[in-house]
């Protein structure tokens, strides 16, 4: 999404009739509820986490009761059914990233274990006075774990400043970079304000630097094609939760030279080789990466999540999208009293906003009882608010089966915030 | 009435818009900081509590939602000249109001305007913030300096 459509999605072009959004709704059970007294339910903590598509949950009941067995292990039937599945679900995830080799792919529990994956990963290779960037508006899973590896080894964080439209300062960030960096590491898509980064440049300026590049695409899978060979990154991570997947998985792709390079932080089993008690050898890529028992069932729950995703199409996803953050911008612009934070020219579907001096929670509440889910609070970005000077904000997150009929339910339940508090 | 007008009736909305003893005590004898992670929420109590374990003043002051700074306010209100052992039976009072253990109509009348706070209960995520203040000076009176609920 450019500035340019956002412009005109503003100015009241209407959805691509070509994206059939009844259609999408028809596929998650849970919009078709009322709730409280009869309220409809209008779905806007996308961000927080998407909705499941039924056909994701039935792969996953499939899963659980026609197939639950250990995979890579075992030589029954079941077992290889569950191996196919899941090691189908890698190749699918690698194809969605443009991986070069589905051996790129490790499954984690999320973008967070992913993140911090990565960090201990490094941890041998980090001397004291190395330095690690990230930006202002990471999650808070992309500030703690580099935090963790300062406070043990000595390494410098680094932090590089955001406008007040809530921009990362491109100039600032390439004059921090330094022989000493070595991982940068920054969100695609800010999960608190919708802020689409120049992520291309950040990788390609790192690499010229000679640092190691981790892109948190938590909040960008969903919204645009994401290609790790074009973007040039070593690594990336995100969720399945916010993918329309289960929750308790997530991917960390990695290029194949740096994932040889890195030794395993978990040890146990499926991550070996062999095994005695002088000596052990571990596995190749990706197992060596995956010790235990996987969430199986949500892997299996994830490729099928990506599948839905390709079928639906990202181009179409990201014109209605634009479409709803158009309108949405426009409408609760022109409440007296709301204050929108996060302007950037490129941003995805995420309004953060807060209403006169109303703490967010109080909005928060008022709008459920409307019907109305949304996310009040830091959204794990405490930098954030305290950049914007405010404790909190109320944040509504648009998805593939939003409306502007959700986006109308939103702007009157923030009118009843007003009427309350007067 | 609608389970958020019971929420936010008058009197809160009143308390968070001018609340009551909102300040510091320099010479406190015992205070407190109270802070909810998940949120935001952050408050200051500050106590005089005198030899015979009377609160002779009470303050606070902080950041926090209309639920949070109201139930604060009205806490300062209700303890001030209460003993320390009265003011930790009020807050067992309250906390068992905001969570729906008890029914203002027929226990707690020493909550007395309190009882505004009864729609809470139906709010388990906002129950915190009623809370909050409560927390924050029965640690006070623990010499616990910061406390945190989720």
């Amino acid at each position: 999404m450019t500035s340019t459509s956002t412009l005109q999605a503003a100015a009241g072009a209407p959805a691509a009739t070509r994206y059939d959004v009844q259609r999408v709704r028809a596929q998650f059970p849970a919009l078709a509820q009322t709730i409280y007294e009869n309220k409809p339910l209008v779905y806007l903590d996308n961000a927080a986490t998407t909705l499941k598509p039924t056909p994701v949950v039935d792969v996953i009941a499939k899963h659980y009761a026609m197939e639950a067995s250990n995979i890579h292990r075992g030589l029954h039937y079941l077992s290889e059914r569950a191996t196919q599945a899941y090691e189908g679900a890698r190749r699918r995830v690698a194809g969605f990233i443009n991986a070069e080799s589905e051996a790129e792919i490790i499954f984690t529990s999320g973008t967070t274990a992913a993140i911090n994956l990565v960090a201990l990963g490094h941890e041998a290779l980090l001397r004291k006075g190395d330095e690690i960037v990230i930006s202002h508006m990471e999650h808070h899973s992309n500030i703690v774990p580099w935090q963790m590896l300062r406070d043990r080894l000595g390494v410098v964080l680094k932090v590089v400043p955001i406008n007040d439209d809530g921009e990362l300062i491109l100039e600032a960030y390439e004059k921090m970079l330094s022989p000493r960096t070595r991982i940068v590491s920054m969100n695609y898509v800010s999960n608190s304000l919708g802020t689409v980064n120049p992520i291309k440049a950040v990788v390609d300026a790192a690499r010229a630097a000679g640092a190691i590049t981790l892109v948190d695409a938590a909040q960008a899978v969903s919204t645009r094609p994401v290609d790790v060979q074009a973007l040039g990154c070593d690594f990336l991570a995100f969720s399945g939760h916010k993918l329309f997947g289960p929750t308790g998985v997530g991917v960390l792709y990695g290029r194949r030279e740096r994932l040889e390079a890195m030794p395993p932080v978990f040890g146990g089993g499926d991550m070996i080789a062999n095994v005695t008690f002088d000596k052990t050898t571990y596995n190749t890529i990706p197992h060596k990466f995956e010790a235990g028992t996987a969430n199986i069932a949500g892997v299996i729950g994830l490729g099928r999540a990506v599948e839905y995703v390709q079928a639906l199409g990202l181009g179409p996803i990201a014109e209605h999208e634009a479409d709803l953050l158009g309108y949405a911008t426009q409408r609760l612009s022109d409440v007296p009293g709301v204050r929108i934070i996060g302007t950037a020219g490129d941003k995805v579907a995420i309004i953060s906003f807060i209403v006169g001096d109303v703490h967010a929670h109080d909005v928060g509440s008022i709008l459920d009882q409307d019907g109305v889910a949304i996310r009040a609070g830091h959204h794990c970005t405490q930098p954030v608010m305290d950049r914007f000077g405010v404790p909190a904000t109320a944040r509504a997150s648009f998805s593939i089966y939003n409306t502007r009929t959700d986006v109308d339910a939103l702007v009157s339940a923030v009118t009843k915030v007003k009427d309350l508090f007067g | 009435m609608s389970a958020i007008d019971e929420l936010y009736q008058e009197m809160i909305i009143e308390h968070n818009r001018n609340p009551r003893n909102f300040r510091t005590i320099d010479d406190a004898t015992h205070t407190a900081e109270g802070f909810n992670p998940i949120c935001g929420d952050h408050f200051h109590v500050y106590l005089t509590v005198d030899a015979e374990g009377r609160i002779e003043d009470i303050a606070f002051e902080g950041k926090g939602c209309a639920i949070s700074k109201a139930s604060a306010s009205m806490m300062t209100q209700i303890l001030k000249g209460k003993t320390e052992t009265e003011a930790r039976e009020l807050f067992d009072q309250f906390h068992k109001l905001a969570t729906g253990e008890l029914d203002p109509d027929q226990q707690g009348k020493d909550l007395g305007k309190l009882a505004v706070f009864s729609g809470v209960s139906k709010f388990p995520a906002r129950v915190k913030c009623a809370v909050l203040s409560w927390h924050t000076m029965s640690s006070a009176l623990d010499h616990v300096k910061v406390i945190s609920t989720e």
